[in-house]
Formats: structure tokens, sequence, C-alpha cells
């Protein structure tokens, strides 16, 4: 469309319309300038801008804890919607995932816990478990619907006596990665401390012995292979929250 | 000769909003590629020279920080249109008739646009179009950004997966008018201070 305009425009090239063009050239050769000149700015006000944009996105932080609701569930979907095959995601990958030994696997507990004693694997199997066919969605934009049965983080929360008054629920996990929720989210019905995947053990690619499930954020908020769990009210970030992506992240 | 009159075509809260929102669209279209780009939705990607944020949490950190202003700007300039009765004056009334009779002209390079105060029925659809694209935009990202707790928003989108196509093609919608829009103030140049001053000089 804009080609026929301009063979029609040309088409009625006058002098005055060429006198024109030459002082649009000379206008357009100052916004160039003056976009260089912005982006000299940029460079050297760069440290004020990355300020600006961590502000906002812990102010977006507190607007989503305002928005999020803890009775609203995440949608549920048949298990003929799963996707198959599940697509693996980590910072690291799929050939470098850990392969953890469950015999000798125990999950420590840490911060405002009251009965902080580890737990084995068969000891976290014997606890009453719930499934979920939920969408997992990433940060990168794509989505996977997948199944996942474990405990219910907020029993587990009860059953070893955190204090859901805290702030923070903090992971640590065995390939060095990091995150922490809100505890309304930690105490959401649908946040699971998922053991199986697909009904089987969770494979190591999705994060054996047990990743945290919440349908209600985003995938990196996820962690795989958590080591630790600890209750705390200080900001404890997170692998990707530190380097930018934004900590609620809820969806 | 007679005095030229100066006449306000642009009301103040239209030429500011209108700035504003320049801003606003190019930080989110740009981080919004980058965003884009991390996992592309159809087979191609944009120029990352084209891109805001250097990286997908850069590009993240933009798209939320400048969406506040896309949106407040947005309310002012909407509220401000249908209370001051803006819309009602310049953008209505629309036929289609007269929309593709318009279109068909300056096509042709005929579509006369002699009176500044007065948009043609091309514009006014145009500008119509473009700030329906943009509430589609600004309602599919909500509909992104929160399909838990807005969930009703994104299934009337076809749930997460619908809400990000049709982001995407309000993003391609908005991207279209603007350029023709450039095109036209470019053919038209006296158009362009009037954005900044309001008036236009009007021999009496």
């Amino acid at each position: 469309m804009s080609n026929r305009m301009g063979g029609s425009f040309l088409a009625h090239r006058t002098p005055q319309v060429a006198n024109l063009e030459r002082r649009l050239f000379l206008k357009r050769g100052l916004s160039v300038g003056a976009l260089a000149l912005l982006a000299g700015c940029e460079l050297t006000d760069a440290e004020s801008v990355q300020k600006v944009l961590w502000a906002m996105s812990r102010w977006n932080d507190r607007v989503q804890d305002w928005l999020f609701d803890p009775r609203r569930l995440a949608p549920e979907f048949p298990e003929s919607r799963i996707t198959r095959p599940f697509p693996f995601n980590g910072y690291y990958s799929e050939s470098e995932v850990q392969v953890i030994d469950g015999t000798d696997y125990k999950l420590e507990l840490g911060g405002m816990i009251r009965d902080a004693k580890p737990w084995r694997l068969p000891e976290l199997y014997a606890l009453p478990q719930v499934s979920q066919v939920t969408r997992h969605i990433c940060v990168e934009g794509w989505s996977a619907i997948g199944k996942w049965s474990g405990v219910r983080f907020s029993d587990f929360l009860q059953r070893v006596g955190a204090d859901t008054t805290a702030k923070y629920v903090g992971f640590q996990c065995a390939d060095d990665y990091s995150t922490s929720i809100d505890m309304a989210t930690a105490l959401h019905p649908q946040t699971l401390l998922a053991l199986r995947f697909a009904d089987e053990i969770l494979p190591p690619k999705y994060g054996f012995p047990m990743k945290l499930r919440m349908p209600t954020k985003l995938g990196f908020k996820n962690p795989k292979h958590i080591a630790a769990i600890f209750v705390t009210n200080e900001y404890p970030g997170g692998y990707w929250e530190d380097k930018g992506y934004n900590w609620f992240s809820g969806s | 000769m007679a005095a030229d009159i100066k006449e306000l075509v642009h009301p103040l809260v239209v030429r500011v909003t209108h700035w504003i929102n320049v801003v606003a669209v190019l930080l989110m279209i740009a981080s919004g590629w980058r965003i884009y780009n991390a996992d592309p939705i159809f087979d191609f990607s944009f120029p990352d020279e084209l891109t805001l944020g250097g990286w997908l949490a850069g590009a993240l950190q933009w798209h939320f920080a400048a969406m506040w202003l896309l949106a407040l700007n947005g309310l002012v300039y909407v509220c401000y249109g249908i209370i001051a009765g803006h819309f009602r004056r310049k953008l209505l009334p629309i036929s289609p008739r007269a929309v593709l009779r318009d279109v068909r002209d300056a096509l042709r390079g005929r579509l006369a646009h002699d009176d500044l105060s007065v948009y043609n029925a091309a514009q006014r659809a145009a500008y119509l179009a473009l700030i329906v694209a943009l509430i589609v935009m600004v309602l599919s990202g909500l509909a992104i950004w929160k399909p838990v707790q807005l969930h009703w928003l994104a299934m009337l989108m076809g749930d997460y997966e619908g809400a990000r196509v049709v982001h995407f093609f309000a993003m391609a919608a908005v991207v279209l008018i603007v350029i023709v829009h450039v095109i036209m103030v470019i053919l038209v140049p006296r158009t362009f201070p009037s954005m900044f001053t309001g008036r236009i000089r009007r021999a009496s």
C-alpha cells in the first residue's frame, strides 16, 4: 500500500514537493541525531535507568501480591490434554541434569520451622498425595500441560510447624539453583511438593527427587531437585530473580 | 492581505497523551519483540538491533514498566475523549462507504486534507482502529500476564495460548497503522507542527 502511495506521490513531483522532500530529509536527519543523543544519555545514565526498572519490578511484585487471590484455582485439564513429550527446561542443558541418589537423600528444613528434622524420601512418599493436571507457563512464553502428584505444600508446612505468618519460603536446590516465594502462594491449595510426574517417580530431568509445583507462578519459580526449604522474613531472592527476572512472577 | 488566524485543532490533553503514547508504544513494541524472540510463535524472529532490553529479563523489565505508562496515559486519553466529546466531535460519524471512498482516493493520491480541523473518513477509521487495537493489546497482555487471576479474560481469547496470538496480531495492527500514519504525516508535513502547537494557520 505504501509503495503505491509513494509511486503516486512521485508522479506528482513538482519543484515545491522536491523542496519539501529536502526539508523533510533534513528534519529526519535531525531526529536521527536526537535519537543518537538519547542513546548517549542512556549509556551514561544506564545505572539510573536500571534503578528505575528494578524499582518498577518491585512495584509489580506488590501489585501482583495484591492481585493474588489465595482461593482462586488455576484451571485443571483432562489427561488427554497433557503435552507429550513434556519439554525440559533449566539454566543448563538436558545432558547436564544432576542424577541424585535417592537412598542418601535428605530434605533439610531451616528458618522459622518448629520441627526442623530432615526428611527421607520414603517418609515423604508415605504422606497423603494429591494430583493435578495443570498448565506450566515458561517466562519465555511457551506453555505445556503436565500431571504432577505429591504432598500438598500447605499440609507439609503445617505438619513441620512452619511459621505461616512469615513472609517468604526459600528453596535451595541440589543443582545450585535457588528461588523463593511469598507465603500466600506457599499455602495455595494447588501448591504441591511434587514427587511424581505423569504417575511415575519424578525423573531426573523433571527434578528428582522433588520439585515445588505451583500452577499460579511461572515455570522458573518452580524449583527442581530441592535440597533445603527454609521459612524467613528476610527477602531470599533467587538464581534468576537476582539476574533481573521479576520476583513474584505470578500467573 | 488579511492577517492569519490561528485555529486550535488539537487540544492540549490530546497532544500530551499523543506524545507520551509515542514513547510508551515504542518501548512496548521494542521490548515486546525481544520477548517474542525468546519463543517465537511464528517462523521468524525480529532483528535484535530493533529490540530493547538486551536479553529476556531486561526486555521484560522494560515491558512491565512501560505498560503502566501505556495504560495510564491511554486511560486519560480515552476518558478525555469520551467525557469532553472529543471522540464524538472528531471521529464520528463514520460510515463504511465513506471510509472505502477515502481509502481509494488516498491510494490514488487524490485525497484532499485541506481542512486540518476535520478528519476525513480514512483518518477516522485509522484512529478508531488504533484505539481499538491498543485496547485489545492491553487486554490480551493482561490475559498473558495473569492467566489464572484473570482466567475469564484469558478464556475470551482462547486461554493463555490464544491470548498470545491475539497479543501478536494486535501488535501487528498497531505497527501497520503507525507506519501508515507516519507516511501520511510525511506526505502532508504541515500536519506535523500542529501536533506540538495545537494550532494551524488559516488564511482569513
